[in-house]
């Protein structure tokens, strides 16, 4: 092993240390207790059975997790095409020395405590809230606003926005303009040249934004909790509910167990069209 | 006719700052015409004003005679070479090359036989499957140059196409693309700060200074014959002086300049009596001899050694006057020599400084 090698190697030592405690151990752990049984009070029966993965395949929790996967595809979606624009202006419009004050803002928000944000939200979109007084003002019927699917959406979006955004902006800050004025010069139309120059060259950003978005928003807890009144179940909310309410922590491991598989298969089945997008023409 | 551009009166500014002030230019079928100037010059914005990557604020260009004055760029008949080539990344090189031929909805195998028709063109056969960032500068312009030829423009852009390579592969492809706009016929417009670049190419250089195109002619009469300050100074010319027409008479105009220097000059019908006026005088164009026409004493001040020939500094009575002398001829001279310079009435330019009307 050269010196270099040596020092890079001691110096991943601490992370990978960190890692391994905070992370692997207790995965491993549980890991351990998804293959076990609920014992008479909540406590867990050590086994070695996969009961509890068998029963996550039951109608009404794959039903669960489709509703799950459907929130974090319209969260992904919602954000990618309300967050491009704002990235596209911000790295390319936007007049170059107040961009970095411009991204402190859209950073912002994230000083504040996400629960703190949701309870916001509540207070906008309840019955006797800002909107619907705005509403009434205007001689208008109140609107129901709060616990349905549309507000966990709203507050999913709000909360991963600056996650889709970020990305976004950093690979469209890199793109080369006379790219772009060399597609119009082919012959592109605007909407050719952004079809074939932009979006693949800032399909990494993209890529990277999405993953941000998606996954936390697959298992996304705060947001259907609040906003949705825990009317309508999510995979994050039946999954604090076996360890909080039912008591069942085998079956809750199980669940985000399978949480983990699914978005690892949709990485694998999305890895080779990236590529591919990424890839020589 | 295809391939003429007509540039009218056109203006940009941008934020106040006016980049192209007032330009009319024509261009000819088949015709290779530069834009010569220094940065900020405004030769740039005027290239993307024809390229239609910016808006005038005033005035109207047509290509090929048809009004092209508010045509989107990806409409327009016209095709670019950008300064940093501008290569799509993500794309072969063939994919680069073929990018327009696809918009265009070709069948892919007449996209092929064009790429590699283009491609063979710039001598780069088979270089199509390589990616862009494996391509040498020089082999990145000649694909550039392929992307841009393949479409068949009427009049074809070329922004500094030679400022990112080396010097001798920039001679190669100074002689290539000539030769290639020959060959095609195709009106290039070349935009370029480098004079001697500019010489060798075109039928016509226009020279700009500060958003106005100062003079348009051939080389060899802009060399000879440059009419204002800037353009002299631009192209070379050593001695500028400022003068005052004495008297103009028989063909001949004679000028005292500013430092009391009496000078003949031929004259070219512009010298009027009295007038003020800016003399130039190409140092290759002073010889030292005994008599003649303009004959000056002097005294050597300063020897620039430039390889085949020398410029001396020579302090006259009047102004310090640069005297080039070729080193095959040179005598044994050195610094506080006394001489007697002389330079016949032709080699004295009449020059309008740019600011009094011509």
């Amino acid at each position: 092993m050269s010196r270099e090698r040596r020092t890079a190697a001691l110096l991943l030592v601490p992370s990978l240390l960190l890692l391994l405690a905070l992370f692997y151990l207790p995965q491993a752990l549980l890991f351990a207790v998804s293959l076990g049984r609920r014992s008479a009070y909540g406590g867990v029966v050590r086994e070695l059975s996969l009961d509890n993965y068998l029963r996550a395949r039951e109608p009404l929790y794959l039903g669960i997790l489709g509703r799950s996967l459907a929130l974090a595809t319209a969260t992904t979606v919602v954000c990618l095409v309300a967050g491009f624009p704002v990235a596209w202006w911000l790295a390319r419009r936007f007049p170059a020395r107040f961009r970095s004050a411009l991204v402190a803002l859209i950073v912002l928000p994230l000083w504040t405590s996400f629960l703190v944000r949701m309870y916001a939200w509540i207070v906008l979109l309840r019955s006797e809230g800002i909107v619907n007084l705005a509403l009434q003002a205007a001689g208008l019927p109140p609107v129901e606003l709060l616990y349905n699917d549309a507000a966990v959406l709203i507050g999913q979006v709000y909360g991963e926005l600056p996650f889709m955004i970020l990305p976004l902006y950093v690979s469209l800050e890199k793109l080369d303009g006379a790219l772009v004025e060399a597609a119009a010069d082919c012959g592109a139309s605007p909407t050719r040249a952004f079809e074939s120059v932009v979006v693949p060259l800032a399909l990494p950003g993209i890529t990277a934004g999405c993953l941000l978005v998606f996954i936390p928003s697959l298992g996304a807890y705060l947001a259907p909790d609040l906003l949705g009144g825990g009317r309508s179940a999510y995979v994050g909310s039946l999954i604090q509910g076996q360890f909080a309410v039912a008591r069942d922590m085998p079956f809750g491991a199980a669940l985000s167990f399978v949480l983990s598989l699914v978005v690892l298969l949709l990485l694998l089945v999305f890895r080779r069209p990236l590529r591919a997008a990424q890839g020589l023409r | 006719m295809r391939g003429a551009l007509a540039v009218r009166n056109l203006s940009k500014s941008y934020r106040g700052h006016p980049a192209v002030r007032d330009v009319t230019l024509d261009i000819a079928p088949g015709e290779l015409v530069t834009l010569l100037g220094p940065s900020g010059c405004g030769k740039t914005t005027l290239l993307r004003l024809v390229a239609g990557f910016e808006s005038p604020d005033v005035g109207s260009l047509s290509i090929s005679e048809l009004d092209m004055t508010s045509v989107p760029p990806h409409k327009r008949p016209v095709n670019t070479v950008f300064q940093h080539y501008a290569l799509f990344p993500h794309r072969s090189v063939a994919g680069n090359v073929g990018f327009g031929l696809e918009l265009r909805g070709l069948a892919p195998a007449e996209i092929e036989r064009r790429v590699d028709q283009a491609l063979a063109l710039v001598r780069l056969e088979g270089l199509g499957g390589r990616g862009v960032h494996e391509l040498s500068g020089g082999q990145k312009q000649r694909v550039a140059l392929a992307r841009a030829l393949v479409l068949e423009p009427e009049l074809l852009l070329l922004d500094e196409p030679m400022a990112a390579l080396d010097p001798k592969l920039r001679h190669e492809m100074r002689v290539e693309l000539k030769n290639l706009q020959e060959r095609l016929g195709i009106s290039f417009l070349f935009v370029t700060h480098d004079q001697d670049e500019a010489l060798l190419l075109s039928d016509r250089i226009a020279v700009m200074d500060r958003g106005r195109i100062e003079q348009v002619d051939s080389p060899e009469a802009l060399y000879e014959r440059p009419r204002t300050r800037f353009v002299a100074d631009f192209l070379g010319v050593q001695n500028l002086f400022r003068a005052s027409v004495q008297d103009v008479g028989a063909g001949i105009a004679r000028v005292a300049t500013a430092g009391g220097l009496r000078l003949l000059a031929k004259d070219d019908g512009g010298y009027r009596t009295g007038a003020p006026v800016w003399i130039g005088l190409r140092a290759e164009r002073v010889s030292l001899v005994e008599r003649a026409a303009n004959v000056l004493e002097g005294v050597i001040d300063d020897e620039i050694f430039l390889g085949d020939w020398t410029e001396w500094r020579v302090r006259t009575a009047g102004e310090t006057v640069s005297v080039g002398e070729g080193n095959v001829l040179a005598r044994d001279r050195s610094r506080g020599d006394a001489v007697t310079l002389w330079f016949p009435p032709e080699a004295v330019l009449r020059l309008d400084d740019g600011e009094a009307p011509a």
